[in-house]
This record gives C-alpha cells, sequence and structure tokens, in this order.
C-alpha cells in the first residue's frame, strides 16, 4: 500500500450558475522518497485538488473520493480535529506567493517556532534551536539573527525558503509545492527548486510538485500527472513521458516548450482551459485538439482508461481508427 | 520609533494651532456676548456695558486678544470662567473625571461585545447571526441618541424601577472625591452601598453613549475580519494544523486589529468631546455638559479654552492610536 493514495478524487464549487467541478476523478499515489509532478495550465485544478487532501478549501467546496488513505488513516472520515494533528506536520503544503503567504505581523522565528510547538512541543530553548537550524537547513545566512526579522524585511526568495523551513519543520512524510518558484525571479527559482530537491532526498520524503512548467518536470520529478480542465489525462515515468506522450494535451504542452521549437515563433496551444461556462460536450480537450474527431466531440472517454483520449498517441500519430481526416486542420 | 513619535508631533503643532483660531473665532461669531445674557432682561446702559467688557479685556483688538489667548496656553493659564469665576482649567479638571467615566465604560461595553459579534460574523458569514447581527447594528448605528436614552428610561427606570433616572450617585450619599471617578471613590469609601449606587447610575449612559460605536466597531470587524480571513496566511496558518482559534484570534485578528484599533481610538475621541447629548439626558455632571452650559452664557474663556482642551485630548489620543498601529503592524514601524 502507497503511503498517500487518492481514488477517483472530484470537488464541486456551488456558484451562482450551478455546481462547478474544478476536479474531476483525480488519482494520486506517491511513497516514501517518491517525487510526482503534477502538470497543466492554469485552472486545471491542480492546486483545487491538493487542497481538497489538506483540507483547506473553503466550505463551498463539496469534496468526494473512492479512497483517501494516509499511511492507513481514511482522511475522509476524520474529524477536523484529526486531520489538524497530520497536516502541518506529516503532510504539509508550500504556497505560490510567499510574500503574501507568511503573517506579516509575526516574526519569521515566531512563525517557525509555532508550528513545531503545535506538533512537536518543546521548551522555548528548544525551538529556538530548532527554529535556527532550519534557517541554516535552508540556507539563509545568519539565521539566528533572521530569526527576529519580519516577512516584509525579506526578499520573496527568503520567505520562500522561510516558508519550506517552517513546512519540514515537523519532518513531514509527504511535502506538497504548489508551484513554489512561479512568483520568483528566475535565478532564484533554480536554487529553490535544487533546495527542495535535496531537502527531499535527504529526509526521505515524498513530494508532490505542482508546476505548469516542463522543464522543471524533467530535471525533478519521477512520476508526472498531467492534468487539464480538472481531469487526469495521462499518468507516466517521466522519462517514458517526454520520450513518447500518449494524450494529445501532453503532446502539445511538449511541443510549446521553448527549446523544442523548430520555427522562429514559439509553439503555443490554441484557445485557453475551460472554465464554468464554456464547457464542452465529449472530451474537454476536443475544442483545442488537432486530432479532434466526432466521436471527439460527442462521447466523453472513460475517466479510468489510463490516458485520457479516444485515440491515445503513438510516436505522435493517433491509433485505434483514428479516422485521420481532421489530421490537417484545426492546427495553427 | 523615536523618529516615528517625533513626526507624529510635528503634524500636531499645525493642528493645535488651527484648534485654537476655531474655538477663539467661533464663540465670538455668536450674537450676544457675556455681559448682555449676564444683565439678562434688565438690561445695561452701554457705559456700563463698555466699561464691564474693558474689565475683560474686549476692548483689545481681536488679534491682540487671540495672542494674549495663545500667551495664556503657553503658560497653563486659559483664564477665568466669568460665571463661577474659578480658573477654567480647575473647572475642566473637576468635572473630567465625569466624562473620562462614561466614556470609558462606554468603549469598554462597546469593545467587549462588538468585537467578539463582528469575528463571529465575518467568520459564519451569511448565517442568521450574521444578517441579525448586522441588522441590529445598522438600527444602533441609525438610532438618534435622545430618543434611544428616553425610551431605555421609561423601561428600566419608570416601569422596572432597575435604573436610576440621572446623576452619578443616589443623593442618599455622600463620599469624598479623591480621584473624582466615582466607581473608584465609591469603592474605597466607608459608605455602605455607595459602590453599588454608583453603578447603577452608570448603566444606562453607559449603554446610551455605547451603542452607535459598539454599531461602529462591529461593521468595521467584521469586515476587516472577512477581508482577512481571505489572505493567503491565513490559510498558510490553516496549513500548519493549528487550531481554529489560533487561526482566527491570533493570525488573523491581529492583522484585522490595525483597522479595529483605528475605529476604537477614533470612537474614544468622538466619545471624550462628544459625550454632549447623553451627559444632557442623565444630568452628568461632565465636560458636554459644562461645555453646553458655558455656550449659552456666552462664557468666553471656558468655551475656548474647553475646547482646546478637548481637542488636545483627542489628538493625544490618536497619537497613541497611531503609536498602537506600530505595535499591531511592524511593517508601519520599519517603513522610512
Amino acid at each position: 500500500m502507497s503511503l498517500l493514495e487518492i481514488r477517483n478524487l472530484s470537488v464541486e464549487f456551488e456558484t451562482a450558475h450551478g455546481l462547478f467541478r474544478a476536479v474531476d476523478g483525480v488519482d494520486l499515489e506517491i511513497d516514501q522518497g517518491e517525487m510526482v509532478a503534477i502538470v497543466g495550465e492554469s485552472g486545471s485544478g491542480k492546486s483545487v485538488s491538493m487542497l481538497a487532501l489538506m483540507g483547506l478549501l473553503p466550505w463551498t467546496a463539496k469534496i468526494t473520493a473512492d479512497r483517501m488513505n494516509f499511511d492507513g488513516q481514511d482522511l475522509l472520515t476524520i474529524s477536523q480535529k484529526e486531520r489538524r494533528k497530520i497536516i502541518g506536520k506529516d503532510i504539509s503544503m508550500i504556497f505560490q506567493e510567499p510574500m503574501t503567504s507568511l503573517n506579516p505581523c509575526f516574526t519569521v522565528g515566531y512563525q517557525i517556532m509555532e508550528v513545531i510547538r503545535e506538533h512537536l512541543g518543546g521548551t522555548k530553548k528548544e525551538l529556538k534551536k530548532r527554529a535556527i537550524e532550519l534557517l541554516g537547513l535552508v540556507g539563509i545566512p545568519s539565521p539566528e539573527t533572521r530569526l527576529r526579522a519580519f516577512p516584509h524585511q525579506m526578499s520573496g526568495g527568503m520567505n520562500q525558503r522561510v516558508m519550506i523551513a517552517m513546512m519540514i519543520a515537523c519532518n513531514p512524510r509527504v511535502l506538497i509545492a504548489d508551484e513554489p518558484t512561479t512568483a520568483l525571479d528566475v535565478t532564484i527559482q533554480a536554487q529553490i527548486l535544487e533546495l527542495l530537491g535535496e531537502l527531499q532526498k535527504k529526509q526521505g520524503m515524498a513530494m508532490v510538485l505542482i508546476t505548469h512548467d516542463m522543464g522543471v518536470v524533467a530535471e525533478t520529478a519521477e512520476v508526472v500527472n498531467v492534468q487539464y480542465a480538472g481531469q487526469q489525462v495521462e499518468r507516466q515515468d517521466v522519462k517514458g513521458l517526454f520520450n513518447a506522450p500518449r494524450h494529445p494535451y501532453t503532446h502539445a504542452l511538449l511541443n510549446a516548450l521553448p527549446e523544442r521549437a523548430t520555427s522562429k515563433r514559439l509553439p503555443s496551444i490554441p484557445g485557453v482551459v475551460p472554465g464554468l461556462l464554456d464547457r464542452p460536450t465529449g472530451c474537454l480537450f476536443n475544442p483545442r485538439c488537432k486530432f479532434a474527431t466526432d466521436k471527439c466531440r460527442s462521447d466523453a472517454p472513460d475517466l479510468h482508461s489510463k490516458v485520457l483520449c479516444h485515440y491515445p498517441l503513438e510516436d505522435g500519430m493517433p491509433t485505434n481508427n483514428h479516422p485521420g481526416v481532421s489530421v490537417a486542420e484545426g492546427n495553427s | 520609533m523615536f523618529r516615528f513619535i517625533l513626526t507624529k508631533l510635528g503634524v500636531l503643532i499645525p493642528t493645535f494651532l488651527g484648534v485654537t483660531l476655531i474655538a477663539f473665532s467661533f464663540i465670538r461669531m455668536l450674537p450676544g456676548d457675556p455681559i448682555e445674557l449676564l444683565a439678562g432682561e434688565r438690561g445695561v446702559t452701554p457705559e456700563r456695558h463698555a466699561e464691564l467688557m474693558a474689565n475683560l479685556g474686549f476692548d483689545r483688538p481681536i488679534w491682540e486678544q487671540y495672542f494674549s489667548f495663545l500667551w495664556g496656553i503657553l503658560h497653563g493659564d486659559l483664564g477665568v470662567s466669568f460665571m463661577s469665576r474659578q480658573p477654567v482649567l480647575e473647572e475642566f479638571l473637576t468635572r473630567f473625571p465625569a466624562t473620562v467615566e462614561l466614556a470609558g465604560c462606554a468603549i469598554i461595553f462597546a469593545a467587549l461585545i462588538g468585537l467578539p459579534a463582528g469575528i463571529i460574523a465575518a467568520v459564519k458569514r451569511g448565517s442568521a447571526f450574521d444578517h441579525t447581527l448586522m441588522g441590529i447594528s445598522l438600527t444602533g448605528y441609525s438610532m438618534p441618541i435622545f430618543w434611544w436614552g428616553l425610551l431605555l428610561i421609561i423601561l428600566f427606570s419608570a416601569t422596572l424601577g432597575w435604573t436610576p433616572v440621572s446623576g452619578r450617585l443616589s443623593a442618599l450619599f455622600w463620599i469624598e472625591q479623591d480621584t473624582g471617578f466615582m466607581l473608584i471613590d465609591a469603592f474605597f469609601s466607608d459608605e455602605e452601598g455607595a459602590f453599588k449606587s454608583a453603578v447603577s447610575h452608570l448603566i444606562l449612559p453607559t449603554i446610551v453613549l455605547g451603542t452607535i460605536p459598539l454599531a461602529i466597531i462591529a461593521r468595521q470587524t467584521r469586515s476587516a475580519m472577512l477581508e482577512v480571513l481571505g489572505e493567503d496566511y491565513v490559510r498558510t496558518a490553516r496549513a500548519k494544523g493549528l487550531s481554529s482559534f489560533r487561526v482566527i484570534g491570533i493570525h488573523a485578528l491581529r492583522n484585522a486589529l490595525i483597522t479595529v484599533v483605528t475605529v476604537i481610538g477614533l470612537q474614544v475621541g468622538v466619545l471624550l468631546a462628544g459625550a454632549i447629548l447623553t451627559e444632557t439626558i442623565f444630568s452628568w455632571p461632565g465636560i458636554g455638559k459644562w461645555m453646553i452650559d458655558s455656550i449659552f452664557r456666552r462664557d468666553y474663556f471656558a468655551v475656548q479654552g474647553g475646547i482646546v482642551l478637548i481637542a488636545s485630548i483627542v489628538m493625544m489620543v490618536n497619537l497613541f492610536v497611531d503609536f498602537m498601529y506600530g505595535l499591531i503592524n511592524p511593517r508601519i514601524l520599519h517603513r522610512r
């Protein structure tokens, strides 16, 4: 049994226009020391699925799943109080915006020591010692003095390091990093990713990395979940995914990488992820898919197939007797 | 920190000068003068009138009078009230404790109920509690003070007979006014039941004076909390597995307090200066009632001195609020 196992997770939001399904039948399985990446564009439900796991969604969200197990515990049925003993300790999460994710009214030392005191306890002196040790571990120079700094006195990169220190403080077994580098400078991005990778290996954590950057995925992850419009469209190990993508969306994402560009213009996927009001019938990706057929436009592919497509790709070409007529069309 | 206070003080000086000018000129703009009002129906001959005015120094050029007023302030001399023949400062100080006592009780009453109510309404947004509270607070905010005071008197004093109608203490007691704060004086006096009497006299005025601040504090706390609860750092606090109490009461509230402290501070100023209606309804011998009486008598020195004193206190309260910001929100202190 895996350390963390999620089966058929769905999250629905009640909106003025009816129910909106932000996450639809997502699976996730991760073991000690493993690194899984969840990839997809903005609005594909990557963050929402992980926030659902953490129990951090607002009350308007309706969460259903066949299974949501962590280390033998059923996260679906436990009380809020029991969940609070797990999150921040065994499962913790790093967010996208380091500048707004730390409380401006408290010193970073206080914010780090608070989480340790909550879960592990200890005297003031022990807490302080551990906080200094953690700040050193995430590469913050002169940690003793930084302990008394407020978030606004530090850069975004430094704040993200503090955030990481805070979230690994109780030696979590699963660390979820939700686009941890999106808000940072490119040079800092590499440093933070490197740090996360190191920590993951050193502490033997399982790590879920949410990103929309395929480059990051290639460098760090072992297994990749590709998500589109709340659905998991493909799941593969990283090598297979990059060499032989099976879903047209994955294929298009990889083609959109600047380093794979063959023409002068950067390739892109036309259109945007469908929202609440413009959900297509059939396969959700069909309006943007260059291989879409009438079948794609009318019938949704089976959610539980390995690749969420009627015509999974092989060597960049659709299989399963794809009519082939529209291959040349709709491609810009 | 030192610099922070210094800049704030720098702003206060021109404000203070403006207040002296307004206090000085407004009372003189009112028709009638103190001598005419003193003479009343009998009237006074123009010669005698001029002589008496000259005695009080009102024959001098207006700017000279203003500068002697300013000169007096610098030396702690606000002149002598015509009516009581007492120095204005002394008059003010004997009445001030009564106003502070009432305003203090009112603001404590308002904050003790308003803060938790606002927090609960924000956390349970859209619930029946939220809607009810916002409805009640809107009513409270729009309630005319004099009418509300009279309603309470009719119910609690006249019909139920639970509370006294006016004053600070029952006439049955006579206690030494050492501090001027009736609650304290009565508590340490030998008279049995005096403290109870002092408390019962405070209840209705406190509720009446505290109603509007209560409504304002509840609404402001609610909206400040709503804003803060949506912030990323509140989600972070939840992600740390902290209890709801810590998430709401420490992480969110600390940030929301910045707004709320401003509101409470402003209300303290308003209450100290503007308890006039409440003090009049309950015959509360405080500053508000004294100012009204002085204005009716055209007691120039009492009015201008009183306004300057009240304004100074309001400014000091605001300075204190500014200082509190710095303590609650470190970003304000560090901004250069």
